[in-house]
């Protein structure tokens, strides 16, 4: 079984693509992913995976031979962060519009200008259209899991998707945390040899990739992609019950906290959905009922699942790590409208958004206390105010 | 002429044996009459007697070749977009050799990459060079028709001093076109310590040689092949043969190679002909002709004339 | 025209040479006439065409395959033909 040990989320999630063995590894270094592309280099000049490395000139090329490679007919893995991942922007519809499955750690970071290398969710939710799946995690142990998890994912031949493993940037990449490692052979078995599907290298079928479609066809392939992402969630919940079954650690769509006889909430992402849980037990513990919820799968969003965990709340409030200026934060678009889908005989929860912790700016237990006890208010009937609002800012 | 004669003569058994070989290109794609790109890839993949996988940036010719369920394409293909035909195929050319080494596929497969002028002089240059610095087994072959003529005859870094394109048009103020004069990017690709060359559809058989050769090269090289457009040239659809041996005759798109640095002129017209006899004949070009831009001929001239001395003083260095 | 459930995922086309399936013949305003007479058989018309439009058996040029050939005349101009006198001609289509 498993081994304990303390790590920081890059070195976990850097080992848990060693454990894969992928066939072709693009990169191009970004803080704060840099220190995975590094550990994984080393791995390959040490000899402990097959993997050809290949050092592109930029995200924008490392994406491109990405999908090369993958079109190629193997296992593809690459990593990146903000900036990175803004450049990558025109070659990430391509993967996902060429249904190639490639696996993507991004390390959640600002984005510029102002120039910023700390965490946000900006880049990762610029990227929430581009037809890729979206895992994020909490901790180094979450991110470890996802990682693995999303080989079978990706690659599974229901979907044939590229997909991104959120992190949280240094607060998770470069903080040491206690986890566990499953074991390199349990992991091999797990994943499983790369099963392909319609290989440019099959010399003997010689295929075309990439035809110009025109607009008597192109709205039926994008019919198809939104099909095939709509495949996606049941793919995550079976390998995640795989999952669990070897690791003993349970994964859905989302997390509950607290959540079934709550009467408020927050919607939290990644690292601080732990401090937050820190503060729903000191609330609870003075009897107010408070509850959370982390969305795991972010794409494609499970719109009815967290319409149903969330409709017979009096009043929640959506936390976002990044904004979508001259919009609610991002977060909060999807709540909203799972809420407004979701069956609520009539009773609906109100809704709040916070901007928080941008650019790396901390997230205290007093940020979710005010932000739980101003919900405490609006469910016993205190008027809202601005429904989105920045928090932990300088006035 | 003659030796145009003796060159046909001295080849024509081989091309026989060659005629009866699979052409990896197929009839039926939708490029423009008389177009001078498909006879170049045609070429390239003649000379080449491996099993190849192709990249081809956006552009003319990978719009007109790949049309929903049509391909013209009997090798492998891949398009992705347009500044990465290079970073593209270095991806695959890695799975291939992550693959081989694993003994999942067979030795001596070759990867050729197609661009146009603008997919490779500018947008593509950094994925270009990226590559060939990478040294992945592959060869680059840009096909120059000097300008973006997909998007409808916009002005490149290939597109040669004095043309009048849509974005570099002459005019009252402006009579003279484009300004600028072509970025030598043989000489820049030859500076990544690859073998790099240059060639003409015309000269066929130099263009098929330099092929051949780049495949026994291991490792990164460029082609670049002039690839006469009529509709961008404003020219009649029968002479994109015709222009581009008027190109190499006149000296302005010379053929040579460099090969562990050194340069090597491989034809060496018997008479050089004066610029006019490429330019005239060309509708970009009618504008120089008008009284008030004799100055530009003289310096299109003196431009050719600078280029292809040095060219011979290196190639002259080198032998 | 497919709908969308017939379509293969990533839009790979699958058949290789399958623009065979279009044909371009009808793009054509002049066409190419062979004068076999004056044919020395040099296959330059072949190595030229940019449509693979000239029909080449057993190493010998035997006439146009007229349902690709564009009629750019590109074969025409560059056929040496036999004595001066050309072995292709370009004529106007319909004629
Ligand atoms: C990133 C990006 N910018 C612009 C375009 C539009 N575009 C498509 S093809 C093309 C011109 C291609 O020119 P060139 O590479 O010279 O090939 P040609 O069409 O001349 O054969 C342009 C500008 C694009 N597809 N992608
Ligand atoms: S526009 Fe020019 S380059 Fe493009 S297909 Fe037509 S002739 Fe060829
Ligand atoms: S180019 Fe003319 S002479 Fe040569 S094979 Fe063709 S038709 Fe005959
Ligand atoms: S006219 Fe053009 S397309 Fe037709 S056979 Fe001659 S070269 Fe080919
Ligand atoms: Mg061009």
């Amino acid at each position: 079984m498993g081994k304990v040990v303390a790590v920081t989320g890059n070195e976990a999630v850097a080992n848990a693509l060693r454990q894969a063995d992928p066939d072709v590894c693009s990169l191009y270094p970004i803080t704060p992913q840099t220190d995975i592309v590094q550990r994984f280099s080393s791995f390959v000049a040490n000899g402990q995976v097959q993997t050809e490395l290949l050092n592109a000139e930029s995200e924008h090329s490392a994406m491109s031979a990405a999908i090369g490679a993958a079109a190629g007919g193997g296992r593809v893995i690459t990593a990146t962060s903000s900036q990175g991942l803004a450049l990558m922007w025109e070659m990430l519809h391509i993967a996902s519009g060429m249904n190639l499955p490639i696996i993507m750690p991004l390390v959640n970071r600002a984005l510029s200008a102002p120039l910023n290398i700390h965490g946000d969710h900006s880049d990762g939710m610029g990227a929430r259209d581009t037809g890729w799946i979206q895992l994020w995690s909490e901790n180094a142990q979450e991110a470890y899991d996802n990682t693995i998890m999303s080989f079978r994912i990706g690659e599974h031949t229901d979907i044939r998707l590229p997909i991104m493993v959120c992190m949280d940037g240094f607060i998770v990449s470069h903080s040491i945390a206690r986890m566990e490692y499953l074991e390199d052979d349990e992991v091999k078995k797990f994943i499983g040899p790369y099963q392909k599907v319609n290989p440019l290298l099959d010399l003997e079928h010689p295929k075309s990739f990439g035809p110009l479609i025109l607009t008597d066809l192109y709205h039926e392939y994008k019919r198809l992609q939104h099909e095939i992402m709509g495949r996606v969630k049941n793919v995550v919940l079976q390998v995640s019950d795989e999952f669990g079954k070897l690791s003993g650690r349970k994964y859905g769509l989302f997390e509950s906290y607290r959540l079934e006889d709550a009467e408020i909430a927050l919607v939290i992402l990644n690292s601080a959905a732990g401090t937050s849980k820190d503060v729903v037990d000191e609330l609870r513990d003075k009897g107010i009922k408070a509850g959370l919820l982390k969305p795991r799968l972010f794409r494609p969003f499970p719109y009815v699942e967290v319409g149903q965990a969330l409709k017979h709340l009096k009043a929640v409030c959506v936390m976002d790590r990044a904004d979508s200026f001259g919009g609610y934060g991002p977060m909060f678009m999807e709540i909203s409208s799972a809420m407004y889908q979701a069956d609520g005989e009539g009773r609906k929860p109100k809704l709040i958004n916070k901007i928080y912790g941008l650019g790396g700016r901390d997230y205290m237990p007093h940020d979710a206390r005010k932000v739980l006890l101003e919900l405490n208010e609006i469910a016993k009937g205190a008027p809202v105010g601005a429904v989105k609002e920045y928090i932990g800012v300088r006035e | 002429m003659e030796t145009r004669e003796l060159l046909k003569w001295s080849a024509q058994v081989k091309l026989r044996e060659k005629s009866k070989q699979e052409v990896r290109f197929e009839h039926g794609h939708r490029m423009c009459a008389g177009c001078g790109a498909p006879t170049v890839v045609k070429m390239v993949l003649m000379a080449t007697e491996y099993p190849v996988v192709v990249s081809n940036a956006t552009g003319c010719l990978e719009v007109s070749t790949c049309i929903q369920d049509y391909t013209a394409w009997k090798t492998p293909w891949i398009h992705t977009a347009f500044e990465n035909a290079a970073a593209t195929l270095s991806g695959v050319e890695t799975m291939y050799r992550a693959l081989l080494k694993k003994g999942k596929m067979p030795e001596n497969v070759k990867f050729i990459a197609f661009g146009g002028d603008g997919g490779t002089y500018d947008i593509g240059l950094q994925s270009l060079s990226g590559a060939m610095e990478r040294g992945h087994d592959m060869l680059y072959v840009c096909y120059d028709n000097g300008a973006y003529m997909n998007t409808g005859i916009q002005r490149s870094s290939a597109t040669p001093l004095g043309a009048d394109t849509t974005t570099s048009p002459a005019g009252s103020a402006n009579p003279a076109g484009k300004l600028q004069v072509r970025k030598d990017l043989t000489r820049i690709m030859g500076a990544h310590g690859i073998y790099a060359a240059q060639a003409s559809p015309s000269h066929w058989l130099d263009l098929m040689t330099k092929v051949k050769k780049a495949h026994q090269i291991k490792g990164a090289k460029f082609i670049n092949i002039i690839a006469p457009c009529n509709r961008g040239w404003r020219t009649a659809t029968d002479n994109s043969i015709e222009l581009s041996r008027l190109a190499v005759e006149t000296c302005y798109w010379p053929l040579y190679e460099i090969e562990d640095g050194k340069l090597k002129v491989t034809v060496v017209p018997e008479e050089k002909k004066p610029a006019d006899m490429f330019f005239k004949p060309q509708g970009r070009f009618k504008h120089l002709y008008s009284p008030g831009n004799e100055g530009m001929l003289q310096r299109i001239q003196a431009e050719i004339d600078r280029t292809w001395e040095r060219l011979l003083k290196e190639s002259e260095q080198a032998c | 025209m497919k709908k969308w459930t017939e379509l293969v995922p990533g839009a790979v086309v699958l058949e290789a040479g399958s623009s065979a399936r279009f044909k371009t013949g009808s793009w054509r305003t002049f066409r190419p006439v062979w004068l076999q007479e004056n044919c020395i058989q040099c296959l330059m018309c072949w190595l030229y065409c940019p449509d693979m439009a000239v029909k080449v058996v057993d190493g010998k040029m035997t006439g146009f395959d007229y349902d690709y050939c564009k009629g750019c005349g590109v074969c025409a101009k560059e056929c040496p033909g036999k004595q001066g006198k050309k072995a292709i001609v370009m004529e106007p289509e319909g004629k």
